[in-house]
Order: C-alpha cells, then structure tokens, then sequence
C-alpha cells in the first residue's frame, strides 16, 4: 500500500522542485510520401503529420490531468527531409519548411523537428538543396526546427559542410535579426546524432525507426538539486547513490507517461530519454546542482568532475527505470535555458572554453550560447569542428547551437522569450583567425578505435 | 481504476466529511485514510475505487479542487499509478 509520505514526496517534487515531463514526442516516418512534384509531396506530408499526430496533443494533456504530472511540450519530429525530400524536382525545401510549420499549428504541437540533413561522410543533392534552404525556411516558419549532422565517430567530420554551416549559421541569424536571431536558436549542428531524440531543436526520426513512434523525455534537474540538500559534506559515493535514486524515480514517470500515451495513441513506444533538461525558473537549474555539490559558481574548477559524475548517475539511475533508453540522455547544459549557467557567465565564472571542456562529460554539446552578431562565419566554423571533433574522438553525441545576434556586443543581454530564456553575450576570448583552416574543406578521417590515450 | 486524493491545508472541522460526502454521492469508493496533523497543518491521503464512478476523474479533481479552494485547502486527485510506479518495483 502506497504510504502518506510516499504520496507526498512525489507532490513535492511535481509542486516545489518543477518535477515534469518535459516532451512527449512522436516520431513520424516521411518515407511514403517522396513524389517529384514538390506542390504534392507537400500535401502527403501534411496529410500524414496531421493524421498521425491528430490526438497527440489532447492524448498528453488528458495524461497530464490524471496523473497530476504536467507534460510541458507535445511535439513532433519527421524522416530528415534531405532524404524524402530527394525526389522533387526543386532547387529550394522552404516550401516544405512551411507545409511542415502549417502541419504542426494544425496538430497544436509547439515544434517539429526533421527539416535536417545527414551529410557526415558527404553530400547528396537533396542534401545541398536543404541546407542551403536552412537561413529562409527558419525565417518564414515559427514551429520548424532545423539540425545537420556533420560528424561521427565511424565516418569522420565533413569539414565541406563545417565551412558551409558557419556561414549557413550566419545568414540564419541575419534574416532572423529583427527577433534577436531566434532562428539559429532552432537550429543544431551535430556530430554523432542519434536518430530517436526527442528533444529539440535536434529531433528528427531516423532511418532506422519504425513508422511510428511515441517517445519521451523526462526532465527534473530541481528534484536532484533538492535531494543533495540534505547531503551537506557526504563523500561523492553517497552523492552519486543519491541521484542515482533520484534519476530512478523521475524515470519511472516517464515510462509511465511513455506507455499510456503509447497504448491511447496506439502508436509502439519508442525510448525514454534520460535527461535532466532545465529551464530559466528558479529551481530547475543543472548549473545549481554542480553548485550544490560544493562549486561556488559554475565554470569554477571542479566544474567538470562534478558535471561528469551527474551525467553517469542520471544514467545509471535511469536506466533501470525504463524499458528502452535512447536519444541524448544526461545533462543538458543549454546556457541560456538555465537560471544558474545565466547567472554564471553574468557574473563572469563561465565561458564558452570551459563550456566547451564540459561538453566531454555532458549529455550534448555547446547548447543556446548568445555571441557578438560580427563574429566570422569561420570562427564558428572553427568552434564547431571543435565540438565535432569531441563527439568524434570519444563516441557520443555533441552538438554547436549558437546564436550570434546581429549587433549585440558583449555586455548586452538578448532575450529569446519562453523556455528558450535570455542569455548575457559571451565572449570568444580568442580572436585569432580559423579562417585558413576552415578554408580547407575535405574531411577529417575517422579516427583509430583503439591504443585509446 | 483507483485514485489517490490528497488534501493538504489549515485543519478544521469537517474536512473529511466534506471530501467523503462529494465521492459518496458520486459512486466512488474510499478504500483506506490516513492523515496526519503537523503544527496545525492537515495532511491526508485517501485512496479511493473510482470503476463505478458516476464522472470522470478530470470532472471529480475539478470538483474537489474548487470545493477545497473555498475553505482554503489544496485537494488534488490523481490516478494512483504514479505513486506505484515511483515508490514500488
């Protein structure tokens, strides 16, 4: 029999520490709907996004109501285009773009991701035709997020497609300038994407999913913060059982959301993934967790030991919660998503060359980082073949979201509204050029699997 | 399908016949209380069958919730598998 302790432990996480599911996500294959004339081909992906997801949305808020969880996204995430896209006899995707964002309004989910391309070992056409459709489709459509993956540990980094994403990135951000150039906020790069994320802006549905599927991620970074509370001084042994436990339960949420929106939408489970995602409210911080672990700031040193010990006690935690764990998993240390990161680069603890150490031990990568609008196309070039090259060396998913606003300079703060936060201007300490390099295109082998040093 | 509703607030007299009165006359069952007073502060958890329930569990936490806001209590009700799958293996 369920305890009055038990009833109101897990009230308390869901009321004082924002326990929540974050998304519920289905993941929609495009496969059958390629056809050469681009007019029809937008109509079968309508016609398929709304009729699958018709339910979605009332399906996770009549969850939410009964088990008293709230649900804070619904979203819906397609076959990358590039691939499905491939047939129409077109020179430009924003007209997908735009049927996809008609798709998603209809069905009443807050993004839809898949408007991307899988280019690490080389370029197709369809490929070509979407990324450079990236800048004007996320200009003219609000819910179309956009992501590239461009390296992998098996094929190598694309260092064409590093080049051609700086300045993609670039131009993204000039046709959005006018709303703080919210448009490379929904776009990600990525090296070794997983193809059953549910999170945004990097969902898509890979090729090798089923027709269908629901997935889920859980969040809760303000339930690990509160449960270390009571661990003042403990040794690290005692602090990694406590978010092991922690992650366990938070999990076990989400399996339960994940196979009831599963069997009401008949629509097979895909995976949970296991993420501690915060927000800009107070108390739903991962930066406050690595605070409370003994950091007097994040950024400071011990920052990454800490970051690092969090990501693998999510993970061991979690997994016993759930019958299939995919997509990003860990920690997410999107800046300007997270009150404490903000506070952190305000106060000057963090910067990108510590974010970027972190992202060894983090669940992604650099995530929703505000730079100078005048940095170069090859400077973010350069930090993205960074990060690709982490992912690639050390087998796991990272990813470059920046977003470098058109006249703002460090000192200014850009406000992105919503979950996607604010975030003070970081600066890219060094300014020496990456121009020569970026310049070289080709590809960087892939690397050696073993006499790993 | 059973539910468990949770009422947390100042104590009074009669919460509980107040509470027991509303799922009576909508045909759902209480299976077992337990409440607590702290510092004056009620707690209590009731779980209930609601299979021959007359209204839907959204329509009864509506019920519950706006009666609790008139005496200044909080009352939730919620579909006791999230207890379940949180503290039971």
């Amino acid at each position: 029999m369920i305890t009055i302790d038990d009833v109101l432990e897990t009230n308390r996480m869901i009321t004082e520490n924002k326990l929540d599911v974050r998304t519920i996500t289905m993941g929609i294959s495009l496969r059958d709907c390629a056809h050469p004339n681009i007019t029809k081909f937008c109509e079968n992906i309508y016609d398929k996004i709304t009729s699958s997801a018709e339910f979605l949305v009332k399906t996770g808020e009549d969850i939410e109501a009964e088990y008293g969880i709230p649900i804070i996204h619904k979203r819906v995430s397609v076959t990358p285009i590039a691939i499905v896209a491939e047939a129409c006899k077109t020179d430009t995707y924003v007209p997908i773009a735009e049927a996809m964002d008609k798709a998603a309004k209809e069905v009443g989910v807050n993004f839809i991701g898949g408007f991307s391309a899988l280019v690490e070992k080389g370029y197709t056409q369809g490929d070509h035709i979407l990324i450079k459709s990236i800048p004007q489709a996320l200009a003219t459509t609000e819910l179309v997020c956009s992501s590239v993956n461009l390296g992998s540990t098996k094929a190598g980094i694309n260092m064409d497609c590093v080049r051609e994403m700086g300045e993609i990135i670039k131009r993204t951000a000039e046709l959005t300038r006018d709303r703080e150039a919210i448009g490379c906020a929904k776009l990600v790069v990525f090296s070794n994407a997983p193809g059953d994320n549910p999170f945004m802006a990097g969902a898509f549905h890979g090729v090798s999913e089923a027709e269908k599927v629901v997935s889920v991620g859980v969040s809760g970074p303000g339930v690990v913060k509160h449960a270390l509370e009571g661990l003042k001084g403990a040794d690290f042994t005692e602090v990694a059982e406590t978010i092991k436990k922690t992650a366990f339960k938070i999990t076990r949420v989400g399996q339960l959301v994940a196979k009831e929106a599963s069997r009401r939408l008949g629509v097979p489970f895909g995976i949970i993934d296991l993420s501690l995602a915060p927000t800009p409210a107070v108390g739903d911080s991962v930066a406050h967790i690595i605070e409370e672990m003994g950091i007097e700031s994040c950024g400071a040193p011990g920052t990454t030991a800490a970051l690092a010990l969090l990501n693998d006690a999510v993970k061991k935690g979690g997994l016993m919660a759930s019958s299939h764990v995919g997509g990003l998993s860990g920690a997410f240390i999107p800046v300007s998503e997270d009150a404490g990161m903000i506070d952190a680069v305000a106060c000057g603890s963090l910067s990108i060359e510590k974010l970027e150490a972190m992202t060894c031990v983090c669940s992604v990568g650099l995530d929703m980082i505000a730079i100078e609008g005048d940095t170069s196309a090859a400077t973010i070039s350069g930090i993205i073949a960074d990060e690709a090259a982490i992912g690639m060396i050390n087998n796991k998913t990272t990813a470059v979201r920046v977003i470098p606003v058109p006249g703002k300079k460090v000192g200014d703060t850009v406000e992105f509204g919503g979950l996607l936060g604010y975030c003070p201007i970081l600066p890219v300490h060094n300014q020496y050029s990456s121009e020569a390099f970026i310049a070289r295109g080709g590809r960087i082998p892939a690397p050696v699997r073993s006499l790993t040093n | 399908m059973k539910i468990v509703v949770t009422i947390v607030g100042q104590d009074r007299v009669g919460i509980i016949a107040m509470v027991s009165n509303i799922l009576a006359e909508n045909n759902v069952n209480i299976l077992n209380i337990n409440q607590n007073i702290i510092d004056g502060f009620f707690n209590m958890v009731m779980i209930a069958e609601m299979s021959e329930s007359k209204i839907k569990l959204v329509e009864l936490q509506k019920i519950l919730c706006d009666k609790g806001q008139d005496i200044n209590l909080e009352i939730r009700a919620q579909h006791q598998d999230i207890f379940n799958v949180m503290h039971r293996i």
